[in-house]
């Protein structure tokens, strides 16, 4: 495996030299090549800090006027006008894939949870960034609750929007899954989650780029492997535009 | 410390460790600043402070740059990332290396660290005609005030910045040194420095070639490669 990934490196290098940068990435080698890097960036970061170092928190009077909307900022289906005009009265998030107690928890359910309320900034792939206030349960106490078997590595989040024809979705490991600042927030600032910002549910996670915030969250599945879930990348962004699905850089 | 240097031996002008790092940190700059401009097009609005999303808070905005700059050719925000965080990796080893080795092998003290005499007024203005006058002859391989300077100026405060900038700018890398955002005056200032010192680092390319062409390309080419004065020195 080293001796592959040493060969890959030496070959890229050439090729890059070359300037022939499509041509790196087209091949299998260079393919492989930034995949590892990605895997690189993923450790060192968690290597630098630590598993559960918090991203930075930030006082109310820091919070910019507003969120940006971006990607999907509605969901353009009969169901979800309707659950937005019922104010998401009987909008479930179900809970399954590798759980024991699999869970259809309605938005009171929620909100009766132990919420975790926390300023924090959105940081887009594209470059820009937001600061606002989000509150919500954090994901961790939901999976302890839903008992995740010990086979599932990965939780994959289920969206009502497709964005460009496609079903949205993410996923992330268990250390981001249990992560403290990983919470299903249904609050901005406030009141309850905008439209634009993916009403009434959308995931924070905290020490990754926007677009593995899940918004319009339907469902959380606990699964071993990502491999036969849409493309098989983890997520839309990584299946159709060839997005990092460790987007911590 | 000084072996004399014997008539008949070609002068050593840069060391294995010099050359190697030049070449590879070469290709490693033009991959990050060409993967760079395509990330820039994804958003090309600057700001300072933590936030910034509203092009009516952007305290500038930048041109798109065109595909024959960018790398890949074509607007991708993805594999223009994946390029440029793996030249990132070549980049930030590349100086730590350079740094550990120019301060064991003392080409930095020796040839880059100015004294007190390289910022006395004449000797600067002298530097500054001979490089007007394109009067490279005075050296006997020795950096004169000027070139000193800007090279201290790369190693010391342009390359660490754009390492520093860049790291500031990862939501992941953030939690391991949050102090470092905050020096840096926030996310979006960062994003603004990391964009300003890549210029920097490209201005001093662009002299850097300049300067190389009048000087004898040829010589100064053959120097890089294989470490070794040639004799002609009136080849430019």
């Amino acid at each position: 495996m080293a001796e592959v990934k040493r060969r890959t490196l030496l070959a890229s290098l050439a090729a890059l030299g070359a300037g022939a940068c499509s041509k790196v990435a087209d091949s299998d080698t260079g393919a492989n090549l930034l995949d590892s890097a990605e895997e690189w960036h993923r450790a060192a970061h968690r290597a630098l800090a630590g598993r559960q170092r918090l991203a930075p928190e930030y006082a109310p009077e820091d919070r910019s006027p507003d969120v940006k909307g971006n990607g999907s900022v509605t969901v353009d289906t009969p169901e979800y006008q309707r659950a937005l005009a019922e104010g998401f009265t009987n909008w479930r998030l179900t809970v399954g894939g590798l759980v024991e107690t699999p869970m259809a928890l309605a938005m009171d359910e929620l909100r009766a949870l132990p919420q975790r309320t926390q300023i924090t900034r959105h940081d887009c792939v594209e470059g820009w960034s937001a600061v606002a206030e989000w509150k919500g349960p954090q994901l961790g106490q939901i999976l302890d609750a839903a008992r995740i078997r010990p086979e599932a590595n990965f939780i994959v989040f289920r969206c009502a929007d497709t964005l460009y024809g496609e079903a949205y979705y993410e996923s992330v490991d268990l250390v981001d899954a249990y992560h403290e600042q990983t919470i299903i927030a249904h609050e901005l600032n406030g009141a309850p989650l905008p439209e634009k910002n993916g009403a009434p549910l959308r995931m924070r996670i905290e020490r990754q780029l926007g677009y593995k915030h899940a918004k319009y969250l339907t469902a959380i599945e606990a699964v071993a492997s990502f491999d036969d879930i849409g493309k098989g990348k983890g997520g839309f962004w990584e299946d159709e535009y060839g997005y990092q699905w460790y987007a911590g850089i | 410390m000084s072996d004399p240097v014997k008539p008949d031996k070609p002068k050593k002008r840069h060391s294995l460790s010099t050359r190697l790092w030049h070449w590879i940190n070469a290709a490693a700059l033009i991959v990050l600043f060409m993967s760079g401009l395509n990330i820039s097009n994804a958003h090309r609005y600057l700001y300072w402070g933590d936030y910034g999303y509203d092009p009516a808070d952007a305290w500038t905005s930048v041109m798109r740059f065109p595909g024959w700059a960018t790398i890949p050719g074509h607007y991708d925000l993805a594999a223009a990332r994946d390029w440029h965080n793996i030249a990132a990796w070549v980049f930030g080893v590349g100086l730590l290396f350079i740094w550990i080795m120019m301060l064991v092998n003392r080409h930095f003290t020796r040839d880059v660290m100015t004294s007190r005499s390289d910022w006395s007024l004449p000797v600067l203005a002298k530097s500054v005609r001979d490089h007007l006058n394109r009067d490279f002859s005075t050296r006997q391989g020795k950096y004169d005030p000027l070139q000193k300077i800007a090279y201290g100026t790369v190693f010391g405060i342009l390359l660490p910045m754009m390492i520093f900038t860049g790291l500031a700018i990862s939501p992941g890398f953030e939690p391991a040194a949050p102090w470092l955002i905050e020096i840096l005056g926030g996310r979006q200032s960062a994003r603004t420095l990391h964009f300003l010192f890549a210029w920097g680092t490209f201005a001093f390319f662009v002299v850097h070639i300049a300067l190389v062409l009048l000087s004898g390309p040829v010589r100064q080419i053959i120097g890089m490669i294989t470490g070794v004065e040639s004799e002609d020195r009136n080849d430019g």
